[in-house]
């Protein structure tokens, strides 16, 4: 029988691959055309080399991690792959999360991506989607919210930072070509960042 | 989408095999890899020189592999950089004690997945050196952005920092002639017609009857602007006006030139723009000490071209004049 953590992947990887044609589609726009594609690329093997039985989420993470480092390429494979690795590293022997857990999983990525990517919030990349998602998850489970609840609002607080993107100019990526240009357009790094956070409350919710 | 392929998901490897049936002297496939490296045993005393970056820019950079110029070149999907363990494979195939020089053009994915397989080297007690080519014009420098892309000038790099190692240069010295190009070498480039890539299957934008894309990149990505298309004359001097903008190229200097076909461009035009940059340089008393002219990185099917000027010094000239045999570029 799959394990839970194998089928949060195998939501988050059919929802990437369900994408792949609006996710190339915004990339065409301001980047390079190919965002889609890669990602729908990386996770196709991760879906069929991750092992389906592994109830170990910090080496399913990492073992995401790694494949999407692999197979993805561009500027994509090393931020995803950075941060599932990280998501690993925090899930680290653990077959469960309780939904504290997940404050430390949105730091490790932040802190991760942020490193490999030299980008802070605002510079029209996939952090204006995680990081506001990261400090919404955080406050409602604090006020005591269910981590369902908590992914309400992390994907609510994702998609006003995809609204965000369109509105600022890139200063990072391949979007930074354009400058001024690129405003208007939402950033796909943003985009895939929610689809994935949106699987995942899917998921959680059931 | 017409093309000459036998299906979006073999473009690379059939791409790769073929290069290598063509030049089996030249260039080897490590198994398993999307990396070429010199056919025959490793060497043993030198600085080996690495490149790549995404598909669809060849010969770029498998072509560039041989004698006085790159040891390894590692293939991305078209367009997209190659992944670190890709990198890898490729310092671990050609590196034997001196150290590895990856030579990365500026592309935010290019840079991160080089220096991750430069991690990963390190680890392994690997000598590596990173130099980053950011020689077009089009994109304003700032520190606020991801800077200039690396285009053709990046041929110059392979072509130098390649004949410095073949001498037995050490690392730091091969690093350093890397970096003076980089700082000398500056390219700009414009489109006729957009390219399409295999994966995707729709041209990448898209040009009227009437119009030309300048200051275009070598992925099909935008360019600064779009205009009403003129004559080879005039497109060549707005190109070069930005590039000698610069300033570092003056009277009585010596320069290389190189006007690079972006692949769907003939030899012909390359040759009436040629006309033209040697003309406006030798009108503002440039010397030129060698042009190149052909199709070296390009941008698949696209039309257009992009001229790259390089100011020599001594050290340069000598450098660039050394011989060199490989694939795509050779010169005695």
């Amino acid at each position: 029988m799959a394990t839970k953590i194998y089928e949060c992947i195998e939501l988050i990887g059919n929802r990437i691959i369900e994408q792949k044609d609006f996710l190339t589609d915004l990339d065409r726009e301001i980047g390079d055309a190919d965002h889609g594609v890669n990602m729908a690329r990386g996770f196709t093997e991760v879906l069929a080399q991750i092992p389906q039985d592994n109830e170990n989420i910090g080496e399913v993470l990492k073992k995401t991690g790694m494949i999407l480092l692999s197979k993805v390429g561009g500027a994509s494979g090393p931020l995803y792959g950075t941060a599932y690795m990280q998501a690993g590293k925090v899930c680290a022997g653990k077959t469960t999360l309780a939904p504290e857990d997940g404050n430390a999983i949105f730091e490790a990525v932040v802190a991760g991506i942020q490193k490999r990517g030299k980008a802070v919030k605002g510079e029209k990349t996939m952090l204006d989607a995680i990081i506001p998602a990261g400090d919404a998850y955080k406050a409602a489970i604090e006020s005591g919210a269910s981590a369902g609840d908590a992914l309400d609002a992390a994907c609510k607080a994702a998609e006003e930072g995809v609204e965000y993107t369109k509105t600022i100019a890139a200063t990072k990526g391949r979007a930074s070509y354009l400058g001024e240009r690129s405003i208007g357009h939402q950033d796909p790094g943003a985009t895939s960042a929610t689809v994935t956070l949106e699987a995942i409350r899917d998921f959680v919710k059931g | 989408m017409k093309k000459l392929i036998n299906g979006v998901d073999n473009v690379v490897d059939e791409m790769l095999n073929g290069m290598i049936a063509a030049h089996p002297d030249y260039v080897a496939r490590v198994p398993g890899t999307e990396v070429l490296v010199r056919t025959g045993a490793k060497k043993t005393d030198k600085v080996v020189l690495i490149s790549g970056g995404g598909s669809g820019h060849e010969p770029a950079h498998g072509g560039f592999v041989g004698e006085g110029m790159l040891d390894a070149a590692v293939a991305g999907a078209v367009f997209t950089s190659p992944t670190p363990d890709q990198v890898y494979e490729a310092i671990k195939a050609s590196e034997c004690g001196k150290g590895a020089l990856l030579i990365i053009k500026n592309y935010t994915g290019d840079v991160m997945n080089f220096e991750m397989a430069a991690e990963m080297a390190e680890d392994e007690d690997i000598e590596v050196a990173k130099v980053v080519v950011a020689d077009d014009v089009a994109v304003e420098n700032s520190t606020w952005t991801t800077g200039r892309r690396g285009i053709a000038g990046t041929i110059f790099v392979h072509k130098i920092a390649g004949a410095k190692a073949e001498q037995g240069a050490g690392l730091a010295e091969v690093k350093a002639v890397a970096e003076k190009v980089i700082a000398n070498v500056r390219s700009m480039g414009m489109a006729i017609a957009p390219c399409t890539v295999p994966a995707v299957g729709k041209p990448s934008f898209e040009l009227t009857e009437e119009e030309v894309e300048i200051g275009i990149g070598i992925h099909g990505e935008p360019g600064t602007h779009r205009e009403k298309v003129s004559s080879a004359n005039a497109t060549v001097d707005q190109l070069l006006d930005k590039i000698l903008a610069e300033g570092i190229y003056n009277d009585g200097d010596e320069v290389a030139v190189m006007v690079n076909g972006m692949g769907g461009t003939p030899l012909s035009e390359l040759y009436i723009a040629n006309l033209e940059v040697a003309n406006v340089l030798a009108g503002k008393g440039i010397k030129i000490a060698k042009t190149i002219v052909g199709n070296y990185m390009t941008s698949l099917d696209m039309e257009g071209f992009s001229i790259s000027l390089l100011k020599l010094d001594d050290e340069l000239k000598a450098l660039l004049e050394a011989p060199a045999d490989t694939p795509a570029f050779t010169q005695k």
